[in-house]
């Protein structure tokens, strides 16, 4: 009976902290670097979403602006970025938001993609995920896309490079603890692009994938290769819940 | 072009202390670092900041290649008369740019 009440405890226990477990890396930097986020005037990310703006409005080649066909961004953009990685149809594989942003540029604006970590893209992505700030992770639950992100998983604990160190050995299982001077956040992809103060300037999360992926010394997969999709697509189920912080500051 | 973010108030009371934030998006490159030919990458650093009041200088900040990119400046000047705060960051290779806000002193 005793053990019984014990496991019960255990269980709501459990159960009650399954949800609020989940901690965006915001909550484990030090207080100025969080006034710096919340500041939109000290936010460095924010000259990204002023820049990503122009570009919302600029007529690329000879036809369209993005704002020609999806008009104000506030409205029509608002919930997109929680909700990417999605399926596309067309392509037949699953896209994140950059890829999207390139797809619409080659099918419907005929002009050239950007290239990945380009000021333009980081601007155009960072200015399309700020209208989701506040609202939280939602991932795409289109069937055709639990194939890659069950390969995503896989990925994320596969133990790779020199160190032999997986993904989930030190986010899932080693967060709050330090890895020389830096506190290991859970991991969560909340708040790209992000503007992280180690680079001085923006960032994907592709870009930081690739970071911790040499950091283990395993070599990083290229920019939008299948890979790298799959990878955020499991990251994007992992946070879900979580409130999209776009443009993020992080250490 | 540089992008700057400025936050300035536009209405205040005479005698009243303002906060003023800025930000301008700058790399302020050290002249220390190498690139990624192993070439060391020359200085690009924004050397001077200046906010002046109706034509009179309020604050002004040199800088120096420790400084951080997209520096962000925050400073405090009193409200005295109405008019304009003008924002000027000088720097290497020719770096100029300046901004105005105007202001309502009642």
């Amino acid at each position: 009976m005793l053990a019984l009440a014990w496991l019960l405890g255990w269980a709501s226990a459990f159960a009650q902290s399954a949800p609020d477990s989940k901690r965006s890396g915001f909550d484990t930097m030090s207080p100025r670097i969080q006034a710096m986020q919340r500041d939109d005037q000290q936010n460095p990310g924010m000259l990204w979403v002023a820049d990503g703006e122009v570009l919302w409005n600029k007529i690329f080649g000879i036809t369209f602006s993005c704002a020609h066909c999806h008009g104000d961004a506030k409205k029509s953009m608002r919930g997109v970025a929680a909700r990417y990685p999605d399926w596309d149809p067309i392509d037949k594989k699953p896209v994140d938001l950059t890829q999207r942003i390139n797809l619409c540029r080659t099918r419907h604006q005929l002009v050239l993609p950007l290239p990945p970590e380009s000021e333009e893209m980081l601007g155009l992505e960072a200015y399309v995920a700020h209208q989701s700030r506040g609202m939280p992770m939602a991932p795409s639950a289109a069937k055709e896309l639990d194939a890659p992100r069950e390969r995503g998983r896989q990925q994320y604990e596969q133990r790779i490079g020199q160190l032999n160190l997986s993904c989930a050995l030190c986010h899932d299982k080693l967060p709050g603890h330090m890895l020389a001077g830096a506190t290991i956040p859970q991991g969560h992809v909340n708040g790209y692009p992000t503007y992280r103060l180690e680079w001085q300037g923006m960032g994907s999360l592709q870009r930081r994938l690739r970071n911790c992926l040499s950091g283990v010394r395993a070599e990083p997969p290229p920019f939008n290769s299948t890979e790298m999709v799959e990878l955020e697509l499991y990251l994007a189920q992992r946070s879900a819940g979580l409130k999209i912080e776009t443009p993020a500051v992080r250490p | 072009m540089a992008r700057t973010l400025i936050h300035a108030p536009t209405t205040a009371r005479k005698g009243e202390v303002l906060e003023i934030r800025t930000l301008i998006a700058h790399p302020m490159e050290t002249g220390y670092r190498a690139g990624a030919d192993g070439r060391t990458l020359p200085r690009d650093i924004i050397r001077r900041f200046s906010c002046r009041y109706n034509g009179e200088v309020v604050f002004s900040a040199d800088l120096y290649p420790a400084i951080s990119a997209n520096p962000y400046l925050a400073f405090n000047v009193v409200a005295d008369a109405s008019g304009s705060l003008t924002f000027t960051w000088e720097g290497d290779n020719g770096f100029a740019q300046t901004e105005s806000a105007t202001i309502t002193v009642s």
